[in-house]
């Protein structure tokens, strides 16, 4: 696997939009570590003579409508983002990736079953299914996460599904089968390395989507709590002020488009070269 | 009488990361009018470039660096993309490997027989009639019905005969057959084969046949041309060239094909060694390193050595020993 | 009868034909198809049998139903005076029988390195493999193939190479027989011999028995001792192979024996060349399956299923098979 990684790595840094989207990727994890000493100001410091401020020397990407610095607020709202992802890719990802294997491996009614449930998620409207989802829990951190678990692990479930009723028949599985593997061997040893490349692709997709999706909410107003500085919570100040100021808006969004950005590119890139090696036979 | 087709010269380089690979280099071959051409050669050789680049269907990284192909006299190379259309089909037409995919699996056949036959103004009762009856000269049962079929309803032996059909119903010029019996079965191969002997001396078409199953060449050809790594390393008569090999390539092929051996053998012989890395050749013979008569001489390239009219190799030692 | 390694009796194959609603409507009998249709033989300890056939003839399935990896829906199979119709412990058989697969490249695992492929039998059954990376070498130049190949992963490798890693891992733990599907596919005239050379030469040291299955009817002479011809899931006929080659007495043998092309343009050969192809296994005819396609078919060929004698070492399944001993 280390060797695989090794290469790989190598392989991705020759790709210049891999390379953009490494450093955006860097980027951003990097203002999240260091967000308290990147920021120029204390993110919730309220300053009303400076409010609705245009970008300046002081204030990088302007005030807000308390005046307090747009660019530290982003700064500590690229945390709560990469939370946010970070958390509910994993926990979705695990329970797709065990159901779609499930799927995969089990008898032909579990299949039809898990991939009618699969379905029917996919099939809600993400907005509808936060709003009620919102209306019954306490709104915070926990109830988005729960939200985007909800609304994304289908996805990994299907993708995972297909690669497993692919490989389950491939000739490299049968010869380890004829060779006396016992399954837990197959499934850990052989199948799921196999699985892991379009479930990385596929992560790296829906990381910047799960951002925009806590984004949606908090600005809906059923994400996070009021007061926090969330890239959504920003987002609905600066639509409520517009008026006053479009640089909140304009700010607020920056950092989600670069975001999505970043990662679309790296997943395309992870896909690029992923496929032409899975087929490349001589 | 002009030759069919004549290829001179031809050099065909692919960028690769690895920098220009030189897949086919300074290939020369002619096939006369009317007659069956074999191509020779294992993975690697160039096969599957030669096809594409007569064809003017090769992939994008792909390039002619130069050359010539004529076909009847007529330049194919940097020819109008609307000529080469108008050839396609119609005077230069193939048949590939796969039954399985060179046909349109949600087309019927009737549909892509009549697509075949897009230039011609007559009317489609017309074009439906001609489908039918090629479908029948080539052995299809119940033809008419199966021109409402599609792909996988029919067998690959007979999926291989539709292409056939629709390869040789314009009366091409020249017939392209890509291993058309690679993926049949033994009893299969020989139908098709003989098909094809006998549409060609209906047709008088020209049919550049490839493959690696030297049995088949040496039963259905008239004149073979054998390639090794990119370069054609020998051609002529299939007579002469099954029977004194000029190029030892060619020899140790014929050799190693366990067919010809009618007694059981401790040893079977193989080719030592590997393909060159063809995005740095070696200079001078390009067999060299496999070769085990190869000397000091052969680090210059041999060209084309003449052995019998008709009948040329690619060796210094070409013409030594020969009766 | 001297020691027969493994033993078929009457064993039968059968496929889902129909899924879902279509099986529940349909007759039993329209419900499975047959892709084994009762096969009998046995193989000696230190032979090579080679099983030739055409596409839709069952060989790789015979092949796969041996090892396991299909139920048997009827029939037994002794592996060593081991029953493995009746639920053995897999692992163990499998430690003595190894199975070779026709897609060189496609039978290894992607992401394992050559190493990791050669070492496997070891991990699973959990031997002691010593030092590690000397014993990779062994098995590695056992097979043909230097040290620089350890840390190279399948799609790095060449037909011809894979082959060799395939059987370098198929003997690592000594079995006592091998399963060979189509060994030369996919390779090279020129590197073909190379690995047949490879797999006598393996017999000749270790006493393997191996079968082999192809449809490359040129290399039969020189790796096999016996031949066994299927047609449709039966076996039409078998014998040892000089006398299967030269003088077959089944109709299909010989149109088999004949159809294929030799590299001497001065050969003219009668050729046999059967009418029509073979047909889909949910059509089989009635009597002799063969009947059909039979250049000397008769009228009762329709109406009577003709037998194999199991056991012998030389069998045709035919009413009027040519040759008959005088």
């Amino acid at each position: 696997m280390s060797q695989f990684r090794h290469s790989l790595a190598g392989r991705l840094l020759a790709d210049p939009f891999a390379v953009l989207a490494l450093l955006i990727i860097a980027g951003l994890v990097l203002i999240a570590a260091f967000a308290d000493v990147v920021s120029p100001h204390d993110h919730a410091a309220m300053n009303l003579a400076d409010r609705f401020a245009p970008p300046s020397a002081t204030y990088w990407l302007g005030t807000d409508n308390l005046g307090r610095d747009t660019f530290s607020r982003l700064a500590q709202g690229s945390r709560i983002a990469l939370y946010v992802a970070l958390t509910a890719v994993s926990i979705s990802g695990l329970i797709g990736l065990v159901l779609g294997m499930i799927a995969g491996f089990g008898p032909r009614w579990l299949d039809n079953a898990l991939l009618f449930f699969f379905d029917t998620l996919r099939a809600y409207p993400t907005i509808i299914l936060a709003l009620a989802l919102a209306a019954l829990m306490p709104r915070g951190l926990g109830t988005v996460i729960v939200v985007v678990v909800i609304t994304s692990f289908s996805e990994y479930g299907r993708v995972v599904r297909t690669q497993t009723l692919s490989l389950k028949n491939a000739e490299f599985i049968l010869a380890e089968r004829a060779m006396g593997a016992s399954f837990l061997r197959i499934v850990f040893h052989h199948v799921l390395p196999n699985v892991l490349g379009p479930f990385f692709i596929l992560a790296a997709m829906n990381l910047p989507v799960v951002i925009t999706i806590e984004a949606g909410m908090s600005f809906l107003g059923i994400g996070v709590p009021p007061g926090t500085p969330s890239w959504g919570a920003t987002l609905k100040d600066g639509f409520d002020y517009i008026r006053s100021t479009p640089w909140i808006i304009l700010a607020g969004g920056l950092p989600l488009i670069l975001v999505t950005l970043g990662f679309t590119f790296l997943g395309e890139a992870l896909r690029d070269q992923l496929d032409p090696k899975l087929r490349k036979s001589r | 009488m002009t030759d069919t087709l004549n290829v001179a010269g031809l050099t065909v380089h692919y960028q690769t990361r690895e920098g220009a690979l030189q897949a086919l280099r300074e290939v020369a071959l002619n096939v006369p009018a009317g007659q069956i051409v074999g191509i020779v050669g294992e993975s690697g050789c160039g096969k599957s470039t030669l096809i594409n680049a007569l064809l003017q269907l090769m992939p994008e990284n792909a390039r002619i660096a130069a050359g010539s192909i004529r076909l009847q006299a007529e330049e194919l190379v940097r020819a109008p993309p609307r000529r080469l259309r108008d050839l396609r089909g119609r005077d230069i037409a193939v048949v590939f490997q796969d039954p399985m995919t060179s046909l349109n699996p949600v087309l019927t056949i009737g549909r892509q027989m009549l697509d075949v036959q897009y230039r011609d103004r007559r009317p489609r009762a017309a074009k439906l009639a001609l489908a039918a009856a090629m479908l029948g000269r080539v052995g299809l049962p119940d033809p008419v019905a199966k021109l409402g079929a599609y792909p996988h309803e029919l067998s690959g032996g007979q999926r291989q005969r539709v292409a056939i059909a629709m390869a040789v119903m314009m009366r091409p010029k020249l017939l392209i057959a890509d291993e058309p019996t690679t993926a049949l079965d033994a009893t299969l191969e020989v139908q098709i084969i003989e098909l094809l002997r006998e549409l060609q001396q209906e047709i008088g078409c020209a049919i550049l046949f490839i493959s690696h199953h030297l049995g088949v060449i040496a039963e259905l050809c008239d004149r073979v041309v054998v390639m090794y790594a990119g370069e054609a390393v020998e051609e002529g008569p299939v007579h002469d060239v099954f029977l004194s090999p000029g190029h030892p390539y060619t020899a140790r092929l014929i050799e190693c094909d366990p067919g010809r051996m009618k007694t059981r053998v401790a040893q079977l012989p193989a080719i030592p060694g590997n393909l060159p890395d063809l995005t740095d050749p070696p200079p001078g013979c390009i067999f060299r390193a496999r070769c085990d008569s190869a000397t000091e001489r052969c680090a210059s390239h041999p060209g084309h050595v003449a052995l019998a009219p008709g009948h040329w190799a690619a060796c210094h030692f070409a013409a030594k020993d020969r009766a | 009868m001297s020691d027969s390694i493994l033993k078929l009796r009457d064993v039968v194959v059968e496929f889902p034909a129909l899924h879902g609603l279509k099986a529940l409507l349909a007759r039993p009998r329209q419900r499975r198809i047959r892709a084994i249709d009762g096969i009998s033989l046995e193989v000696r300890r230190g032979e090579t049998l080679a099983i030739v056939g055409e596409s839709g003839s069952g060989k790789t399935t015979l092949a796969r139903a041996i090892n396991g990896l299909l139920p048997l829906a009827g029939g037994e199979i002794w592996f060593d005076r081991q029953p493995l119709h009746r639920q053995p412990d897999w692992r163990a058989v499998r430690r003595q029988m190894a199975m070779m697969f026709q897609d060189p490249v496609g039978s290894l695992s992607p992401r394992k390195t050559v190493r990791d492929l050669v070492l496997e039998p070891f991990a699973i059954h959990r031997q002691p493999v010593g030092e590690a990376r000397q014993t990779a070498i062994r098995l590695l130049e056992s097979a043909g193939l230097g040290a620089d190949f350890l840390h190279r992963y399948p799609h790095q490798l060449s037909g011809g190479q894979a082959r060799r890693v395939g059987v370098a891992r198929a003997l690592a733990l000594n079995p006592a027989l091998v399963l060979a599907d189509e060994p030369t596919a996919g390779l090279d005239v020129s590197v073909q011999g190379e690995i047949l050379n490879l797999l006598n030469r393996i017999k000749a040291e270790h006493g393997l028995t191996t079968v082999i299955i192809t449809h490359n009817l040129n290399i039969l002479r020189h790796v096999a001792d016996r031949i066994a011809v299927m047609y449709l899931g039966r076996i039409v006929e078998i014998g040892p192979v000089e006398q299967i080659m030269e003088t077959p007495r089944h109709p299909y043998t010989a149109a088999l024996m004949s159809a294929n092309p030799e590299p001497d343009p001065t050969s003219r050969r009668d050729r046999i060349i059967l009418s029509g192809e073979t047909p889909a296994l949910t059509a089989r005819p009635s009597g002799c399956e063969f009947h059909p396609r039979c250049p000397v078919a008769r009228p009762d060929c329709a109406a009577r299923i003709p037998v194999l004698e199991t056991g012998a070492t030389r069998a045709v399944s035919c009413h009027y098979p040519t040759y008959e001993d005088a």
